[in-house]
């Protein structure tokens, strides 16, 4: 904190407030696309400045905590990253008169009002505070799936909004319960609802309140995470919404549901007498994992397709923390990393793709490697990274978590596995088709930004070979931390 | 406790229980737009009695939301909705009026075993709130599952989000902070609805959502 004027984490909340003005009145979409980029970097690099600063003292509203602070990282590089591939897809969706330029500086204000939301979700201290960002975070996304205002994004974002308000509503229900319990220990009003109290006091907490106020959690912040049989929105969202959209509602607001269900699941452990959360998230999140390798098959859309292998993902990490321990932990919050990581890089070429064949039907696309080489292959690596084949770091946390299941819970390797193997199948057998074989559809260049999914699966390929042990050693003290 | 105050927030939670039931059977919308206001006049009415009686001035506030916004002006906007789209005389239901109000009562006993089940230790008038408040939570999720036209289904949003309110205000000195976040997000929501339903309005002559799922995109 010493050399900048103010605190980093203020600035992470600042930049995207200030630049959602700005970019709600500037009328020039070039310029918007490029300072839309310009707020990414400059909040990526006041979120790294996070790690060599001292910590501020956490206040009633605002925490920067081991846990946290990797997940701001992550959230801020990867918005990053999907503003530079939004600037060409816009330019492309603008050309081809799918948006107009009104529709362009809403999206880019809303862009920043999700950053904004995302950000202080992780950041705040205080969980009244953590539930409004999570719910200013779904309703910019609601906006920004209906945008192309299509009968299709239309009925995709009513379900959206449907689906997250209950699920949000459920969630403030089980917030309300985690205030009733602490009321009588800390005392009323601002205190009660400060996270970093709320662990100090959790041993005199009522746990039958706990208990009830997680399983509602749970479901509230579920339904966000997309977990079956809450994920009905998931889908349809991802994929008649923008594909930049796409990119961070996989790569990232699931993460901040899932980052919602860690903390209450840390409260949940501090208190004793209240129940184990691990057999409730390791039935959910096994269930999602099976039912969604299922639903791969019968994709015929390439967008949707990734939307289930988004669930299919949020499956395995649930599990994993579920699963509960120091390597289970581990293996669950690099899977998330990871994941972000490899997703956004599919949707980033996925979007170049559907922009440049016109269509998003898997039928309808073939021979990518010929006609698009570059697009072609970063697509299947970005596939062979996803389904967990070796040099990418996918295999590495699926490998850890399998094998620490097989260690603690030999039983439940078997479905685990099993959903695995099928949900591999899928995605091998379907990317085949898009890939290799005849070309078809428009053959002319493509013009794209290859730069942030290169960057995203060099990090995943290099993750996936070498860990620097000063990142393991970091993993290991948060999974320590997650109990 | 005294005996009196006791009753009265009982009998006020326990009104908008009833109400969220009188909701269930209404099968035209602009009768299930004058109960819907109904249920914000009780929820006022209830919020200003706790403010009253946990001596907590800010609650009139949130009392006075539920009273002017929710009771009087969504009530108003959603009878100009439906006359402008033509829908006031439409009849809808997905499920018998009969089942959903078994369905109902089945809610309100579950509500209730669970909730006071669980907070055997809390003091008992918040305790009650709450068994009330996820009551009409329920109600207002099954009024949502129910129907098929997309007015009706905010106003069970709506109702559940009354729900929400119910529970923060029998919350004793839960922060302001949360209460205005609650109206907010019915404001906002009522701005993003109102955005849909005017699309929707714009391309197609329905606002049935049931018309909206001829197009699934994976059985295109």
């Amino acid at each position: 904190m010493t050399f900048l004027p103010f605190d980093a984490v203020y600035a992470v909340l600042i930049i995207p407030l200030v630049a959602a003005a700005v970019l709600a009145l500037l009328p020039d979409y070039r310029a918007t696309a490029r300072l839309n980029v310009l707020a990414c970097l400059l909040t990526l690099l006041s979120a790294l400045s996070l790690f060599f600063t001292a910590r501020p003292v956490p206040g009633p509203y605002f925490l920067v905590d081991d846990l946290n602070v990797v997940f701001i990282v992550l959230n801020t590089f990867v918005a990053f990253t999907t503003s530079v591939f939004s600037a060409s897809y816009i330019s492309h969706e603008l050309e081809t008169g799918r948006l107009t330029p009104t529709n362009v500086r809403f999206y880019h204000a809303m862009y920043q009002i999700m950053m904004l939301g995302m950000n202080l979700a992780f950041v705040s201290n205080n969980i009244g505070l953590m539930w409004v960002a999570v719910e200013v975070a779904t309703l910019t996304t609601v906006l920004m799936v209906g945008i192309y205002r299509t009968h299709e994004a239309l009925e995709a974002a009513w379900k959206y909004f449907i689906l997250g308000s209950v699920g949000i509503a459920f969630a403030l229900f089980g917030t309300i319960l985690v205030y009733m319990a602490a009321q009588p220990i800390i005392g009323e009003g601002q205190n009660a609802m400060v996270w970093t109290m709320l662990i100090e006091h959790a041993k005199q907490f009522d746990p039958a309140l706990i208990n009830l106020a997680f399983v509602f959690l749970l479901l509230g912040y579920g339904t966000k995470v997309g977990l079956v049989p809450l994920h009905a929105w998931l889908p349809d969202a991802h994929a008649e919404g923008p594909t930049p959209i796409s990119a961070v509602l996989s790569g990232l607001l699931l993460n901040v549901a899932l980052y919602a269900v860690l903390r209450y699941k840390l409260l949940l452990a501090a208190t004793p007498g209240a129940f184990a959360p691990g057999a409730l998230m390791m039935t959910l999140g096994l269930s999602s994992l099976v039912f969604a390798a299922f639903m791969l098959y019968r994709r015929r859309d390439i967008k949707r397709l990734f939307a289930y292998s988004s669930i299919e993902h949020m499956g395995i990490i649930v599990f994993a923390f579920g699963l509960g321990g120091p390597l289970a932990n581990f293996a669950g919050l690099l899977h998330m990393v990871m994941h972000s990581l490899t997703k956004s890089a599919i949707f980033f070429s996925v979007g170049h793709v559907a922009q440049i064949k016109g269509t998003q039907k898997l039928a309808e696309i073939k021979g990518l490697t010929a006609s698009h080489p570059v697009l072609g292959w970063a697509l299947v690596f970005g596939v062979v990274a996803i389904i967990g084949a070796p040099p990418f770091g996918v295999f590495m946390s699926e490998f850890l978590i399998v094998s620490s299941t097989f260690a603690r819970e030999p039983l439940l390797a078997i479905p685990l596995v099993f959903g695995l193997l099928v949900a591999f199948g899928a995605l091998a057998l379907r990317v085949t088709g898009v890939a290799f074989g005849e070309p078809t559809g428009n053959l002319g260049p493509a013009k794209a930004s290859y730069i942030p999914m290169f960057a995203h699966l060099g990090l995943v390929l290099a993750a996936g070979i070498y860990l620097p042990p000063a990142l393991v050693a970091w993993f290991q003290h948060v999974a320590a931390l997650l109990g | 406790m005294d005996g009196f105050v006791f009753d009265i927030a009982h009998l006020l939670a326990g009104g908008l229980v009833l109400v969220s039931f009188m909701m269930l059977y209404q099968d035209r919308l602009q009768a299930l737009i004058n109960v819907y206001a109904l249920h914000a006049v009780v929820l006022a009415l209830s919020v200003a009695w706790q403010a009253f009686i946990q001596d907590a001035p800010h609650l009139y506030v949130t009392a006075a939301i539920a009273l002017v916004f929710k009771a009087i002006v969504i009530p108003v906007a959603l009878h100009r909705i439906i006359l402008r789209l033509g829908i006031h005389r439409e009849v809808e239901t997905a499920v018998g009026i009969g089942l959903t109000m078994l369905a109902g009562i089945g809610l309100v006993a579950l509500s209730m075993a669970v909730m006071l089940q669980f907070t055997a230790g809390a003091n008992p008038l918040a305790r009650e709130d709450l068994a009330f408040a996820l009551s009409v939570l329920l109600l207002g999720l099954l009024m949502m599952v129910t129907r098929r036209n997309a007015v009706s289904q905010v106003i069970g949003f709506m109702s559940l989000e009354n729900g929400l309110v119910l529970a923060a205000t029998g919350a004793k000195g839960m922060p302001l902070v949360v209460e205005i976040s609650v109206t907010f997000s019915i404001i906002i929501a009522f701005i993003v609805i109102g955005i849909f339903l005017f699309r929707i309005r714009e391309r197609f002559d329905t606002v049935d959502v049931r018309a909206l799922d001829d197009f699934r995109g994976d059985r295109r």
